[in-house]
């Protein structure tokens, strides 16, 4: 049984938070530097809404003003300075930011998201935090579960990855890998052979699902801590470099330092103590005055009150982790066909899928019709997201039924003609284009308006 | 369990290592397609005698413009007719290369826009002022205003040739011609010579970036498919963007019984393009190198099914969409076909970088 009172150092907690933090305002300040708030948020006139959460949208310019909160919040959090406050709030502002439009949507974006909520009942502020010098209490300890509890959605994450990509197209296609590593043939040294071999398309989707499944355990198991830790910068550097991935892999890289002993965690404490006081004279002396004063507390402990609250709701947060990705199996009919239930559970990299979906607009009294182009209403980045995913279809066929009905088209009905094709096979017809979108709602029910997956090629697996 | 699982992955991870380094000790192994070689043939074989071609017959309308305008008579309007029609099939094989002077200049904004707006021609010929270079002038010069000015004017070619003989307005009919064929030879003679000497970079660019040659050629060649061909020349005079069909939005609308030769000359410049041959390799020869004969082969069937499909209808567009547009609407379709396999499986299958957004694949 796992003991729920047992302690242990709370450096490396505190460490995580900061690089966290760190990592999180980096990357709202490239988001922005990118010119992506204005590009993904400001400029589509239409935006694609998670279901129940239309009324999240962008607000004009005051956008920006969630991107500056998000990214205060992160630097709050990496001071450790009103942690809780910093955290929730970074927490929520993200959350809208992620929430306004699915377009945008990434496995890490979500994993960022719900690492968050998680530090949200986290002491990460016990030590090494500019909380713990203002109320100058310092804790030596915390509570075992915290920490453990990082490295279980840590290990969640690299461990559903890792069986998703248990698959025939996977495993024995090297899709999409097949597709993408010849492309990247003007990489230097290996763009123009390695990168072109059938043999390394293959070993690269076999040990990136063997690193996958196994990367947890190598990690928590201590003999094999540092040649794991190792593979994790290996895969990570590898992959940002064919990839474009963003921050996720530094993101990855520095969380996979929790798995540590607190000695590094100290060393590291101590590198920046110093770092820090080589640069700020006046605060050097200010701090040893005051470090003085800094009581140390041997054990952090949760009042009951907060336990009460927070155990229940981190158990039910665990639960839908382990069950969230397996919600696939309540839908009929090929899940990277029709992507129903594929969000959200760390299915990173496993297609290579585009369509072509245009929308009929048919009067169905007079049977006039006309197609809709589009770059009318969409960004090319939308429009890519859209012609393949089957929610995106079914609402921007309402959006377009709705434009066209105000604008005074009588009796509208939108019919989808819709093409896809998938890991490398010729495309096939998407929606059954005798169906009137407009009249389909939008559920979480199975779309019975996506044709089946025909295809002489079955991908068999989890 | 654990130690095997490592010693597993250890193995894999050690052989693609020892992999990678021997492949590099030894001789090098390229990639078996050569995109420069695709580049240089495409250039050499397809882009610049299209260009020169069309540059000979460009020069050559406005050699006939300026002998009709010196002596205008029937037989130098019709001389001239058909050096127009002459230039302008020639004009449907580059038409599609948005590259290098003619995208910094939109050269073809210049030649071929349509709908004219007779309107602003009129307005033009009347006034005796307007600016060629500005953008508003788009729809109002290029290969319609010819169009317009040697079939469109009256009814009869004999009423036709009064306007620039008879009429009170014949010097500014004579200059208005005179000046659109001047822009347009200009403009030839600027993006050819441009291309020409930039020929070497343009070759040497084939990194897989937004900005290379290669991959903006692939997306200029899907560009000009779908809209410049399948859209411009059927979809929209067939009504299939609009409530009711449009006939009069036909290429070569004052000719008329041309439209069907223009849209055949570009369908089969797109061919063309894509097939190439085993020494001369294009996309066909690149979708085969990345094991996609299938798509090769779907790829050119379609086309041929287009083809075959347009060859069915009126040589005049006008007369075809009034009489049975269920016809010019069934070509649309073939036409759409040949879009989702090359901008969905081609453009899939060649990994082309389009966007700067992070992506994790899913």
């Amino acid at each position: 049984m796992y003991n729920f009172k047992k302690q242990t150092n709370a450096a490396p907690l505190a460490v995580f938070r900061l690089f966290f933090g760190l990592m999180m305002f980096a990357s709202i300040v490239r988001f922005w530097a990118n010119g992506w708030i204005e590009k993904l948020y400001l400029k589509p006139n239409f935006h694609f809404s998670y279901l129940g959460f239309s009324w999240v949208k962008p607000l004009g310019n005051y956008t920006y003003l969630f991107f500056v909160i998000c990214g205060l919040a992160a630097l709050f959090v990496a001071m450790g300075y009103k942690y809780r406050v910093a955290i929730i709030t970074f927490f929520l502002s993200f959350l809208y930011i992620e929430l306004m439009d699915k377009t945008t949507y990434l496995n890490h974006y979500y994993f960022i998201s719900i690492l968050s909520f998680l530090m949200i009942f986290l002491p990460a502020n016990a030590t090494f935090s500019v909380d713990a010098f203002i109320n100058k209490k310092k804790y030596t300890n915390i509570p075992k579960w915290t920490i453990d509890s990082i490295k279980l959605l840590l290990s969640v994450v690299y461990f559903y990855a890792g069986l998703a990509k248990l698959n025939s197209d996977w495993l024995f296609r090297a899709q999409p890998l097949k597709i993408w590593l010849p492309s990247k043939y003007n990489l230097p040294f290996i763009g123009e052979n390695l990168m072109q071999q059938n043999w390394f398309h293959f070993a690269m989707s076999w040990s990136g699902m063997l690193y996958d499944l196994a990367i947890p355990f190598l990690l928590l198991y201590k003999r094999t801590r540092i040649i794991a830790f190792v593979f994790v910068v290996f895969f990570h550097v590898f992959t940002r470099v064919l990839f474009p991935i963003g921050m996720f892999p530094f993101i990855m890289i520095v969380s996979a330092l929790i798995f540590f002993d607190a000695k590094l965690h100290h060393k590291i404490i101590t590198i920046i103590q110093q770092f820090l006081s080589k640069f700020s004279f006046l605060k050097k002396s200010k701090n040893q005055s005051k470090a003085n004063t800094i009581s140390i507390i041997d054990h952090y402990t949760f009042s009951k009150t907060i336990a009460k609250i927070s155990y229940p709701i981190l158990i039910l947060f665990f639960a839908i982790q382990f069950l969230c990705p397996w919600r696939y199996l309540l839908y009929p009919g090929e899940l990277f066909w029709t992507e129903e239930g594929y969000r959200f559970s760390w299915r990173v990299m496993l297609m290579e899928k585009a369509g072509s979906t245009n929308f009929k607009i048919v009067d169905t009294k007079t049977g006039k019709f006309f197609m809709v182009d589009n770059t009318d209403f969409l960004t090319s980045f939308q429009e890519k997201q859209m012609s393949f995913q089957p929610d995106f279809i079914l609402e921007y066929a309402h959006f377009l039924g709705d434009h066209f009905t105000k604008q005074g088209h009588k009796n509208v009905a939108v019919f989808a003609e819709s093409y896809v094709a998938l890991n490398g096979r010729l495309s096939t017809k998407f929606v059954n284009n005798t169906v009137d979108l407009y009249q389909e709602k939008r559920t979480f029910k199975h779309k019975k308006w996506i044709l089946p997956f025909s295809t002489k090629i079955e991908i068999k697996g989890i | 369990m654990l130690k095997q699982i490592f010693y597993l992955f250890v193995f894999v991870v050690v052989v693609t290592s020892c992999g990678s380094s021997s492949e590099n000790d030894s001789e090098v192994i390229t990639d078996s397609f050569d995109r420069v070689a695709m580049l240089t043939n495409i250039t050499d074989n397809i882009i610049i005698p299209s260009y020169e071609d069309f540059s000979t017959k460009m020069s050559a309308l406005k050699q006939d413009g300026e002998t009709f305008t010196a002596t205008p008579n029937i037989q130098n309007m019709n001389t001239l007719r058909a050096s127009w029609l002459n230039a302008y099939k020639s004009w449907q094989h580059i038409e599609m290369y948005n590259i290098g002077r003619a995208e910094e200049i939109q050269y073809s904004f210049f030649m071929n826009i349509y709908p004219l707006t007779v309107r602003d021609v009129e307005n033009n010929i009347a006034s005796g002022s307007y600016d060629l270079d500005s953008p508003n002038n788009h729809d109002a010069q290029g290969f319609p205003a010819l169009d317009y000015l040697l079939h469109g004017l009256a009814d009869s070619d004999e009423a036709i040739l009064e306007k620039y003989t008879a009429t009170e307005n014949k010097d500014n009919y004579k200059a208005y011609l005179t000046d659109v064929l001047a822009q347009m030879d200009a403009l030839t003679t600027e993006v050819v010579n441009d291309f020409i000497s930039n020929k070497s970079a343009f070759v040497a660019s084939v990194s897989n970036t937004a900005t290379s040659s290669v991959n903006k050629l692939i997306n200029d060649y899907i560009f000009y498919y779908e809209k410049n061909l399948r859209a411009a020349k059927i979809g929209i005079p067939a009504g299939i963007f609009s409530s009711n069909p449009l006939p009069e939005k036909v290429e070569g609308f004052y000719k008329q019984d041309i439209s069907k030769t223009l849209a055949l000359e570009a369908l089969s410049g797109v061919k063309l393009f894509f097939e190439g041959t085993d020494t001369l390799p294009t996309f066909k020869q690149y979708l085969e190198s990345l094991d996609r004969q299938d798509l090769a082969t779907s790829i050119t069937n379609q086309l041929v099914t287009a083809q075959t499909q347009i060859n069915t209808l009126d040589d005049n567009f006008f007369n075809q969409v009034n009489t049975d547009n269920t016809a010019m609407t069934k070509a649309y379709d073939e036409l759409q076909k040949v879009v989702v396999l090359i901008k969905v499986d081609m453009l899939q299958a060649f990994n082309v970088s389009v966007d700067f957004i992070d992506a994790d694949g899913d």
